[in-house]
């Protein structure tokens, strides 16, 4: 990686302590730039493995006519380089920062912006940002274009994770407190009731992210890594990792279909992330991802 | 699976409307208006309060969407149908001013139905997600009201043989009502 002087980024040595690696922010805001260009140009292998592989599973006719027609449109973004969607989405940043970085030449946020607006823009993406979300101020721009979340961890590596998250599933998504006695079994009910009430609207196939556990933010940014995790990573705790497959099976139970159109084919995948959470707690989310969930991850 | 053509020119006839049925699939050919959020809650606004709209809503078809910017050599960006359900609040005066079909996608129910029944509009559900396919079925499109919007202007489309499903037909039928039944599996 070089720096905005096209240096490469270098680390140095403190006086006993570990190594400290320097990375131009500039580094941060093109990378960024990039990757919200290609997630929304081509949605990610697994998920297109998965829809080719639905249309062999779908029994509805309607349901895979039309499974065959989101094929074929991210094979056509992909060859042509265009949106594969219209709605590009919020731009939702995370980034696994390693604590051993020290970031130059700027503000990492304003960067991370930076970045975003430049992509939507080279990218000829969908600018889909209103600067006041009670719409009160009419003329209201966004310096803010996206939704950042930096979590820090050991070593020198950044991860960043770019997701362009369309708002016709994110609308229908749903968190909801619930007590310990309520348990497993609440949030098999939570899980099957979201997708059920979302309906057409989600733009199924969906991707369903649950987060369970935390605070009530905790739950809902959980629920956000789990529906951008790839749907062929399974969880490594075998007893979610089977509920992951019984929330497939049960979701997939409701008939809603490509479209809410009927079918057998209403989920590409369950994925589930828990944490700690309070003695008299069970917070529970459900962030839904249409059948082009757009992610993209690289590490610096 | 067969598939119903309705080509018209300009406006849409009485007879093309009474024959769909909820579930058909059909492909659209003529010229739409888009509308999305900020355009339709202005239209409402203009029409209620008794101006003309900026453009002829008579024997329209309106399609819901927010197009992304035209690349260069492109006639329109990425194309898909936004969620129907949205606007359905700005229905009754904008049907009332001709309006006889939506092209968008998502459910529709109770009070979000009702002003098509009373109007006798047909909403089509083109498939969400389908924007660099669907802008191919496109052949013109010009900002005719609204510039300011942005991507909610008011765009008058040309489309060609766009796929679309009938969800709300004139027999009181809501395709997205009884579709899953079929392919339910209760314990």
């Amino acid at each position: 990686m070089n720096d905005r002087r096209g240096r490469p980024s270098r680390r140095r040595q403190g006086s006993g302590g570990p190594a400290v690696r320097d990375i131009d922010v500039s580094v941060l805001r093109n990378t960024v730039a990039r990757l919200i260009v290609e997630a929304n140009y081509n949605i990610p292998a697994d998920i297109l493995d998965a829809l080719r592989d639905a249309v062999t599973r779908e029994e509805s006719p309607l349901g895979r006519r039309t499974l065959e027609q989101l094929v074929r449109n991210y094979e056509i973004a992909a060859a042509e380089r265009v949106p594969v969607c219209q709605d590009s989405g919020l731009a939702v940043v995370m980034l696994e920062a390693g604590q051993d970085v020290h970031w130059t030449g700027g503000s990492v946020q304003d960067a991370i912006y930076e970045g975003i607006r430049e992509g939507i823009t080279s990218g000829y993406l969908r600018w889909s940002v209103t600067g006041d979300p009670t719409r009160v101020l009419k003329t209201a721009g966004s310096d803010m274009p996206g939704v950042i979340h930096i979590e820090l961890v050991p070593g020198a590596d950044v991860k960043i994770t770019v997701a362009s998250k369309g708002f016709g599933a994110e609308n229908m998504s749903a968190l909801r407190m619930f007590v310990p006695a309520d348990g497993v079994p609440a949030i098999t009910d939570f899980v099957v009731e979201t997708v059920d009430r979302a309906g057409a609207n989600a733009c199924p196939p969906i991707i369903v992210g649950v987060g369970v556990g935390g605070t009530f933010e905790t739950a809902a940014l959980l629920a956000k890594k789990a529906v951008l995790r790839p749907i062929d990573v399974r969880h490594s705790r075998p007893d979610l990792c089977r509920l992951e497959g019984e929330l497939l099976a049960r979701v997939n139970d409701l008939g809603i279909g490509p479209q809410g159109l009927g079918g057998r084919v209403t989920a590409l995948g369950v994925n589930i992330e828990v944490y700690p959470t309070h003695i008299a707690g069970l917070p529970v989310a459900v962030n839904l991802g249409c059948h082009s969930t757009r992610r993209i991850s690289t590490t610096l | 699976m067969s598939v119903i053509q309705l080509n018209y020119a300009d406006g849409i006839a009485e007879a093309d409307l009474d024959r769909l049925r909820a579930g058909d699939s059909v492909e659209l050919t003529g010229h739409v208006i888009s509308l999305r959020d900020a355009s339709a809650a202005r239209l409402a606004r203009a029409l209620q309060a008794g101006e003309p709209p900026p453009v002829s809503l008579e024997n329209r078809i309106l399609y819901a969407v927010g197009p992304s910017p035209a690349k260069p050599g492109q006639i329109i960006g990425s194309a898909g149908p936004t969620t129907t359900a949205r606007m359905a609040r700005f229905f009754p005066a904008i049907f009332a001013a001709g309006v006889r079909g939506i092209i968008g996608k998502g459910e529709l129910h109770g009070d979000e139905m009702a002003p098509f029944v009373a109007h006798r509009a047909v909403y089509f559900a083109a498939i969400g997600g389908l924007g660099a396919l669907l802008a191919k079925q496109i052949s013109s499109a010009t900002v005719v009201a609204y510039d300011d919007l942005g991507p909610e202007a008011l765009f008058a489309l040309e489309i060609h043989t766009f796929p679309a499903v009938v969800i709300i037909d004139r027999h009181g039928g809501n395709f997205h009502e009884t579709a899953r039944a079929p392919w339910r599996r209760t314990e």
